[in-house]
Order: C-alpha cells, then sequence, then structure tokens
C-alpha cells in the first residue's frame, strides 16, 4: 500500500530567548490529524560538567551556517525516515545550571521515526553544528571541550 | 576573502574576522593555516594544533586538504560543543 503524501514543515530557529514547549509542539500538530508521534528533546544546561561545578555556560555560534547545517541534517532525516514534522530550536546567550538550551521535536506517523530522527538529529547538533559552550565556573572560565562519545554517537548513523 | 574565527581560535587571533589576499601558492586549508600561523605569535598559537582545527568553506565543512580557490569565506573553529 502507498503510503498518503505528508508534508513535513521544518523550523529552524536560533535565538536568545526561551522556548515552551507546549506551545511548539502545539504549532507543530496544529491541524493535522496524520501525526501519530511527536518525540520532545530538550537540553537543559547542568550544574556539573565533568565533576567541575558549573556557574553558567555561554553559547556561541556561527550565524549562517549553524542554520544551514542544522537543515542539512533534517534534510537527511527526512530522507531516512517518514516525518510529518521537524522543530529545532537552539538558543545562544549566557544561560544558569536549569534552563533550556536546545528542543528538537520530531513528529511522525509512528513513534520509531519519530524517536531515531530525534536521535539522529541531537547527535549530530552536538558534533556538526557550529555551536561552541564556554563555561564559568569558580577556578574561572574555560571553553568546553568536545567528548569523544559524542563523536562516537554520531558515527552509529553511518554504520549500515 | 573572508576569514572568521570562533571560539578559542577567535579569542587567540584576536579578531572575530577579516579579509586576507593569500599568495596564490597558497591552494589548500592546510597551507593557508601554515601561511596564517606565519603571520605572528597571536595566529601560531591560534593554529598551533592545526589537526584539531576544523574548518568551514562558505558555510559547508570541509577537509585540511580542500582547495581553497574561489572561496568566498573560510572558518577556522574549535571541535564543536553545542546541543
Amino acid at each position: 500500500m502507498i503510503s498518503p503524501v505528508t508534508t513535513c514543515p521544518v523550523a529552524i530557529r536560533i535565538q536568545e530567548d526561551d522556548f515552551d514547549i507546549a506551545r511548539e509542539i502545539a504549532v507543530l500538530t496544529k491541524g493535522r490529524t496524520d501525526i501519530g508521534a511527536v518525540v520532545s528533546f530538550s537540553g537543559i544546561c547542568r550544574a556539573d560538567e565533568d565533576s567541575s561545578d558549573i556557574a553558567a555556560l555561554t553559547l556561541e555560534h556561527y550565524p549562517g551556517m549553524a542554520e544551514e547545517e542544522i537543515k542539512r541534517h533534517v534534510d537527511e532525516a527526512m530522507s531516512r525516515w517518514p516525518l510529518s514534522g521537524v522543530t529545532v530550536i537552539h538558543r545562544v546567550g549566557r544561560f544558569e545550571p536549569g534552563q533550556n538550551i536546545v528542543l528538537v521535536l520530531t513528529a511522525s506517523q509512528h513513534r520509531r521515526g519519530a524517536f531515531e530522527a530525534g536521535e539522529f538529529l541531537m547527535d549530530y547538533l552536538k558534533t556538526s553544528a557550529p555551536f561552541w559552550k564556554k563555561e564559568e565556573s569558580a577556578t574561572g572560565t574555560g571553553w568546553v571541550e568536545a567528548h569523544a562519545r559524542d563523536d562516537e554517537a554520531a558515527a552509529r548513523w553511518t554504520k549500515s | 576573502m573572508k576569514v572568521k574565527y570562533f571560539a578559542w581560535v577567535r579569542e587567540r587571533v584576536g579578531k572575530a574576522e577579516e579579509i586576507i589576499e593569500p599568495p596564490a601558492t597558497v591552494r589548500t586549508v592546510e597551507e593557508l593555516i601554515a601561511w596564517l600561523s606565519a603571520r605572528s605569535e597571536a595566529y601560531a598559537y591560534a593554529f598551533e594544533k592545526p589537526k584539531v582545527i576544523r574548518t568551514a568553506i562558505d558555510h559547508a565543512h570541509v577537509k585540511a586538504d580542500a582547495a581553497i580557490a574561489g572561496a568566498r569565506e573560510i572558518a577556522f573553529f574549535p571541535p564543536m560543543t553545542g546541543g
């Protein structure tokens, strides 16, 4: 049976302002009766990073490329899973523990595609989208180092 | 061509962007990094571990052997830590 053609609206935003998860899900699903699953991932500023206490994180990005790089991976996700909608919001600026940093919403007819696409997008957001975190702690400020575990997480999507 | 620097590469170079005119003998990203490194101690410090530096040409990731001919904007930055 041929699946009905569904639209897949894509929203990619980089902003300083906070986001409202419930509102973003409502926008994504408004007027749609073909969506059976929405997966939401939020990344939140944590108070400790590799056992050092963090007072705040500052997120810097490469304007222009960041949006394009996210779009490239959303396009790839749409080619790999039957998605009905994607929202990616990445905040920039200074954040204290407990504050939202990133939101990825993936909608699909069924849960599997929504779960997998969300995980795929987050793995590539971490390793490929041009954002950098600087952390403030009691001992001073310093750039967060990239983790090999994030590269490994992204690499598994290229294995067949 | 325009060159942009981000995160600690920007801090070490001491500027966010600039216009450069490398000689025609500088053909690849790694040759451009070597050419920039020779400009001053600040650049040498920023690019002291060239294998760590990530490069984008016109908003797309490229490898160190990528040709820079025709590039409008080249960006140098550390491994990404967003998300």
